[in-house]
This record gives structure tokens, C-alpha cells and sequence, in this order.
């Protein structure tokens, strides 16, 4: 269904109606000659109405065409060519595990996070965003857990519920993109998503030479747009290449598993693990479940025990944007 | 000298011919003569409207980065504003749709100001959303690739729609005096508004058979429009409530939202209504009566807000869930507490026991309450838009949102926007609905016939006596 169908149908409505009042205001004649009977009023007020339904109806036929004519000349929306498809031909439903026990913030690596430095330098992200962005949370007792935060890619996404153009969209994969050309900058996806993994480009972003050279797809997002929204897109072309997200490629410790659901495998790029066995067996979690937004990323809990984390410790270092030091004379906003 | 048919009043009764001319002169007073301090006032709307449309250039050549909003607080003023005025177009539905349903009489002579409130606050509203885009050149991507499952949309339609019955509903009614100027104004005015009125007034001749189609056009739109409206602030208030966001994932908000718009929208109709009175002396229509009348309405609504306040911060406050500490924390004592405790004490408890004392239950009276109603829902829209935002969704410190210097301008050019359309219109379109009034005082009997008042029609007016300008009625004579 089309807005303009109903749009101009309401405003046609509106002005025939007033037309037709218009009318007999006009020439008052036209409502009987002299003394109007009961009787010439009724048949009067049917063929108004007769008319008034085929004016209506009259009217609605150049709204069919109209938004098919106003849709050949923007383009569809940008979905993706052909869905990854698993054994057995079934489409394959990405989906991220974030082992907790083996997260350490990279304190031990003396680095800011490598997954958001990775991310960062894989696509582009303008400064000031974290697609993935590492949170220090408290923990019950004392100290600190290190968060890794991607886009959790919900099943039931309240950005896509509310995104007015259809700009923010599921793919059959099942997870959430956006479609930059599209987007209109309204932001009502920042404001429904519960995570604040939304980011906006708040002034021009930078562009390096290499971002002109890419094919824009709302799978990997470059060149980013003034005005528009961005997030974690998980990587998808990657993905249908074989390879995994910039940031399960890069954490030093494997804490990221990324895999299909329909296969039930994942991948930290060491081990293979089954995955609705290891989210059992590890009791992952999802953020913020009561919220019934259905991520498709799961966390497993812990606070980097596994790789031997001094939770007392601070080490963390703040993230960087190294590629955007490349471009010249940019000018990033603040967070 | 004759009595009204009631025969309770003692002072002599006004035929309907002189009441009606006395009525025409004060409603076109405005369009004829224009003093300088009009022109003053129009040069510096002007102004102010450059200035904001110049600051515009600068957003949208910089992008959005020279407002205070960033990714956490992503909506600011300019959403506030949206909602603010989309409230104040609630006056004219109240006073016209509901009082015309409902008969009150005495709403004759402000049913214009309130639908032309409604028409210019819906177009200055739609254009903040303009304003607030981050890709307004794409605003026809709504049209083009609209989801019906977007509360944005829900707003497009129900504004747009509201929009256009706001403008059938302010012209229709205003055929008869138009048809008025174009009698009487030709030759006095301009050609181009000589040719307005004859297009305009299509041809009225005030004859039963014009009547009868119009009257019935004006029956069906005002039925027709209260839904509209209630579904306009609603469905505005969905843009918050269809969130998961601590503060607005609430389901009374569109109640609130309702609720708020007509509050803010009455004290709108009274503020430029005793700005309207006391510049173009129109004391004898708009009376004491008007504006306690209306600030009878504006008391019920403070309570009503009272009540849907207490409803939404106890039954939130009492559970305290995740994040609604926060929330709390900041609006009753940390940042947004002075426009919190500024709208309930100043803009709820103040207004409603100015009009509930009758020592202040005066103009003046009515008009402070306004004055404080508005200011007091503007802050409601603006504490209710950033601290919802603000809440930390994730472990992170909150952000603090400050409108910039952009930010402040374009809202004040919208706001001068607003003031200049009203202004430009009582120049060009009458202010009052004439035969709306004459009808409604020869209905209270007080105003009669002419030959019941024994009167010659226009009598007044040949002997040149200027007291049919006073409140005095005419001298007529023995009857």
C-alpha cells in the first residue's frame, strides 16, 4: 500500500466534498426550483452523492500510478543479492557469541579494544562511533566486567519497527541493516533502540581515498553519508566470503564466536563449537532480555577470567580513529 | 422603547441592523487602517525570521553538528518545539468543534481566532520536523517509500489530514464575511484583495438556499474534526510511547499528550485574544465572560493534568524499575527539577487557583494564568523530550544536551513565524465571524428585529451619530 494512495484520497475527499458545498453556494439554483419538496431534495441528494463517488473515484486512479511512476525513477531498496545458504539449501541466520570469561578489555594487550580499532579501520566508522563498543560494567561483587556491544541485531528490531522509509530493514539472514540512500535523517531508530548502538553523522564524515573506491552496500556501509545513521551491520559480505567480522578476526584472546544458527556452528576462528549446545552449556545471555527485542547476539557471562584478568586492574586505553588521521583537514564532532 | 422579548433587562434593545453595522466597522477597522507600530512589528517578525533562516543555512551546510544533540540525546529543541506546536493547534478544535457540538454560544466570537491558531501552529509544527532532519532534501522518501508501521507516518497522515479539514474548517464558515468584505471593502482596499474577497466568497448572497448546504457542510466538519484531532496528539505522543525508553515507554501518553495540547492550546486563543482586544478594541465582543469562561476550561485541565501526572509518576515511581530511578532523580531534584517543579507549581497550581479565587478571576487574572500555562507546557515538552533521552541505556556517563545558539535562533524564527501569519491574516481576513455573532445575540434576545426595535434600519448610521461606535445603543426613539 502506497501513502500517496491514501494521502491524496484524504485530501481529494476533503476537497471534493468542499467543492460540491462550493458549488451549490455558487448557484443556488441547482438545489431545486423554488420550494424544494421532500421528495426533489432526496433524489437531489443521490445524484450528488453519485457524482461525488465518481469524482472521488475518478480521482484515485492517477494515485495507482503515480507512486509506481515516482518509484521507477529512485531505486529499491538495496537488499542483499542472494542470502548465504547452508547444507541443505536453508538460508544461514547469522548470529554472535561473546564469551565474557575471555574478554580483558585488551588491558593485557596494552591496546585499545582491537575489535573497535579493527572494526574502525575495516569500515571506515567516522570518529567519534564505536560500532562495537567495549563498556566496563560493575560487577555484584566489586570490581569490573569488560562489555563488548555490537549492534545486537534483534529478531524483533524496534529501529526497524519505527523507521519511517523502510531504510532500516531484516534481511533474510536476520540480521539489520541500513540503507544510507534511504535514510532520512529523522533518527526515531536512535530514539526506539534500547542499546544506543545507533550512531548519526552529525557534520560531513571524513573520507579517505579508498572509501570512494567502494561499491556502496548497505552490507558494509562505505562510504558513510552526512545526515544518516550507521551501526554494527555484522559483516555480512564477509561472512557470504567466508571470512570472519573485522572483530572476531582481531580480538587477541577469541572471546567471539560468529556462526549460523540453522548449521548450529560457530567459529572464534580456533575452535568450531556447536552452538545451541555451548549457549546451554555456558548459560549466555541476551542484553536486556525482558525487553523482548530478541538479540541475536549472546554474551556468556564472566569478567575476563579465562584469559587471567586482574578485574582491580585499569588498563584500558581510549579507542582511536588511526584512519581518520589519514584524511585531511576533518573536523569530527564529539560523542 | 422596546424590551427584549424576555423583558428581564431594563436598557433599551438594539435592532439587529445597527448592532450588525456597528459589528461590520470593528471587524473591518483592522483591514482598512494600519497604524505604524504594525509595520514595526511586522519589520522586526521579518527580522527575526532572517536571522533563524540564515542559522538554518549554516545546519544545513554544517549538518546537525552545530545543534547540542549527539547519539545519546539524539532529539533536543527542535522536537520539543514540534510537539509544542502541534499542542497549541488544539485551540481551535476545543473552542470551535466542541462548542459548536455542544452549543455554547458564547463561542461566536472567538471561533475564527481559534481555527486560524490551529492552521498556523500545524504548518509552524510540521516545519520543525523539517528543520529537525538530518536529510531534509529527501523529506519526499515519506511519500515515496512510506511504511505504514512507522509512527512517523502515523503523524504525516494525521497531520496532514488535520491540516486540511483545519483549512476547510476555517474557510467554510468565514464564505459570509467574506462575501461581507467583498461588499463593503471594494473600491476602499487594494485591487488584489478586492479580487481575493470576490473569489473567495464565491458568490454568497446569503440566500436560504446558500445557507442550507453550508450550514450543513459546517455540521458534518465539526463532528468530523474532533476525532481527527484527538487522533493528531495521540499518535504525535506515539512518536515517544511506541519506544522502549525509560520516561516515555508509557501507555497514558497519549492521553497526556491530548490532555497538554488543548491546556496549552486554550491559553494560546487567551493570550491572542487580549492582545487582539486591546489592539483593535474589540472589548464589546470579547468580554470578561470570554476569558472567564475559557479560564474555567484552562482550571479543569490543570486538575486533569494533575491527575494523569500522578497516574504516570506513581504507578512508575512506586516500582521503580530499571533506569525510571534515574529518570526520577533528574526530574524532581537533579537537572530538569527547575522546569519540572516550574511547570507543576507555576504552570499547574498557580493558573488553577488564579481562576479558582474569584478576587483573580479577572482578565488579567486569566491572561497571567495563560501566559504561565504556556510557558509551563513548553518546559513539559522540553523536560519530557531530553530526559527521557537522557536516561544512560548502556554503563555510560549521561550526556548533557544544550541547545546552541542554532538551535535557540530557529526556534525563535519559528515562533515569529508563527506571530506574522496571525498578524498578516487579521490584515486580510476578518477576525471575528460576523454573522456568527449577530446570530447568536438575536438568539439571547439582545439584540431584536428591526421593526420589534422600531427602528429604521440604519438610522444611526444617516443621522452620522458616532455613538453606535460606543457601548451605548442607539437613541431610537418612542417605539
Amino acid at each position: 500500500m502506497d501513502v500517496w494512495l491514501v494521502l491524496l484520497s484524504v485530501v481529494i475527499l476533503l476537497v471534493v466534498a468542499m467543492a460540491t458545498v462550493l458549488r451549490r453556494i455558487r448557484n443556488p439554483d441547482l438545489t431545486g426550483e423554488g420550494a424544494i419538496t421532500d421528495d426533489s431534495t432526496t433524489k437531489n441528494g443521490r445524484r450528488t452523492f453519485l457524482r461525488f463517488i465518481a469524482i472521488a473515484a475518478a480521482s484515485a486512479v492517477p494515485t495507482v500510478f503515480l507512486p509506481a511512476a515516482m518509484r521507477s525513477q529512485s531505486h529499491t531498496v538495496r537488499a542483499q543479492e542472494d542470502p548465504a545458504r547452508g547444507p541443505g539449501g536453508r538460508i544461514r541466520q547469522w548470529t554472535m557469541i561473546i564469551d565474557l570469561r575471555r574478554c580483558d578489555g585488551c588491558q593485557s594487550q596494552g591496546t585499545p579494544p582491537r575489535c573497535t580499532t579493527a572494526c574502525i579501520e575495516g569500515h571506515l566508522v567516522p570518529e567519534p562511533m564505536e560500532w562495537i563498543q567495549v563498556f566496563e560494567q560493575e560487577l555484584p561483587g566489586g570490581g569490573t566486567q569488560f562489555l563488548p556491544a555490537p549492534c545486537l541485531q534483534c529478531q524483533n528490531p524496534p529501529c526497524v519497527n519505527v523507521c519511517p522509509v523502510g531504510a532500516t530493514f531484516s534481511t533474510p539472514e536476520g540480521i539489520v541493516l541500513i540503507d544510507q540512500d534511504r535514510c532520512i535523517g529523522c533518527r526515531i531508530c536512535m530514539a526506539a533502540c534500547p542499546y544506543d548502538r545507533r550512531f548519526f553523522n552529525w557534520a560531513d564524515p571524513p573520507i579517505p581515498p579508498e572509501a570512494l573506491l567502494a561499491d556502496y552496500s548497505p552490507d558494509h556501509q562505505i562510504p558513510a553519508t552526512k545526515g544518516t545513521v550507521m551501526k554494527c551491520d555484522m559483516c555480512p559480505d564477509l561472512a557470504r566470503a567466508g571470512t570472519l567480522p573485522y572483530c572476531a578476526q582481531a580480538c587477541p584472546n577469541n572471546a567471539i564466536y560468529y556462526g549460523d544458527l540453522e548449521e548450529d556452528i560457530a567459529t572464534n576462528g580456533v575452535d568450531m563449537v556447536p552452538v545451541s549446545r555451548f549457549l546451554s552449556e555456558n548459560h549466555a545471555y541476551q542484553l536486556k532480555e525482558h525487553l523482548g527485542t530478541k538479540p541475536r547476539v549472546y554474551h556468556v557471562p564472566g569478567h575476563g577470567e579465562a584469559v587471567g584478568r586482574d578485574v582491580f586492574h585499569e588498563g584500558r586505553m581510549e579507542t582511536e580513529w588511526p584512519w581518520v588521521r589519514r584524511v585531511e583537514g576533518t573536523n569530527p564532532w564529539s560523542r | 422603547m422596546a424590551l427584549g422579548p424576555t423583558g428581564r433587562r431594563d436598557e433599551p434593545v438594539e435592532s439587529v441592523t445597527d448592532y450588525r453595522r456597528r459589528l461590520e466597522d470593528i471587524t473591518l477597522e483592522p483591514v482598512i487602517t494600519t497604524s505604524r507600530g504594525y509595520w514595526f512589528l511586522i519589520a522586526g517578525l521579518l527580522a527575526i525570521i532572517a536571522w533563524g533562516i540564515y542559522a538554518w543555512t549554516i545546519q544545513l551546510n554544517d549538518g546537525l553538528v552545530v545543534t547540542g544533540m549527539r547519539d545519546r540525546i539524539s532529539w533536543g529543541l527542535y522536537i520539543s518545539v514540534f510537539v509544542f506546536f502541534i499542542g497549541i493547534s488544539h485551540a481551535g478544535t476545543l473552542i470551535s468543534a466542541i462548542l459548536r457540538v455542544t452549543n455554547a454560544g458564547w463561542r461566536a466570537p472567538i471561533t475564527r481566532i481559534a481555527e486560524f491558531i490551529t492552521v498556523v501552529a500545524l504548518i509552524c509544527g510540521a516545519s520543525m520536523i523539517v528543520v529537525d532532519m538530518g536529510r531534509p532534501d529527501r523529506l519526499l522518501n515519506v511519500l515515496v517509500h512510506g511504511r505504514w508501521q512507522s509512527p512517523i507516518l502515523w503523524d504525516v497522515i494525521a497531520i496532514s489530514t488535520y491540516l486540511t479539514a483545519s483549512l476547510v474548517y476555517l474557510y467554510l464558515p468565514m464564505v459570509p464575511d467574506l462575501a461581507l468584505f467583498r461588499d463593503r471593502l471594494t473600491g476602499r482596499v487594494g485591487g488584489w484583495r478586492t479580487r481575493l474577497y470576490e473569489i473567495l466568497a464565491i458568490g454568497w448572497r446569503d440566500l436560504p438556499e446558500q445557507r442550507r448546504p453550508l450550514l450543513r457542510a459546517i455540521g458534518i466538519l465539526m463532528i468530523l474534526i474532533i476525532p481527527i484531532a484527538v487522533s493528531v496528539h495521540t499518535v504525535v505522543s506515539w512518536i515517544f510511547g511506541m519506544t522502549l525508553r525509560v520516561g516515555w515507554n508509557s501507555t497514558i501518553f497519549g492521553l497526556l499528550f491530548v490532555a497538554g495540547a488543548i491546556f496549552s492550546g486554550i491559553a494560546t486563543l487567551v493570550i491572542i485574544m487580549a492582545v487582539l482586544r486591546k489592539v483593535y478594541h474589540l472589548e464589546e465582543y470579547l468580554t470578561e465572560k470570554h476569558f472567564v469562561n475559557l479560564g474555567y476550561l484552562l482550571a479543569a485541565f490543570t486538575l486533569i493534568m494533575m491527575y494523569i501526572n500522578a497516574s504516570e509518576y506513581l504507578t512508575k515511581g512506586f516500582k521503580l524499575e530499571e533506569g525510571e530511578e534515574f529518570l526520577f532523580q533528574q526530574l524532581f531534584l537533579g537537572q530538569f527539577a527547575g522546569l519540572y517543579w516550574f511547570y507543576f507549581i507555576g504552570g499547574l497550581l498557580i493558573p488553577g487557583m488564579l481562576i479558582l479565587i474569584k478576587r483573580t478571576r479577572t482578565i488579567a487574572g486569566v491572561v497571567t494564568a495563560a501566559v504561565l500555562v504556556d510557558l509551563a507546557m513548553f518546559s513539559e515538552r522540553y523536560f519530557i523530550v531530553i530526559s527521557g533521552m537522557r536516561v544512560p541505556l548502556m554503563p555510560y556517563e549521561p550526556f548533557d544536551y544544550t541547545p546552541t545558539l542554532v538551535e535557540w535562533s530557529i526556534f525563535a524564527a519559528g515562533v515569529a513565524f508563527f506571530v506574522l501569519l496571525i498578524a498578516l491574516f487579521v490584515k486580510v481576513f476578518p477576525i471575528m465571524a460576523v454573522w456568527e455573532v449577530v446570530e447568536e445575540r438575536e438568539r439571547t434576545g439582545d439584540i431584536v428585529d428591526d421593526l420589534v426595535a422600531g427602528a429604521t434600519p440604519g438610522a444611526a448610521f444617516d443621522r452620522g451619530d458616532d455613538r453606535y461606535r460606543s457601548r451605548e445603543p442607539p437613541d431610537r426613539g418612542p417605539s
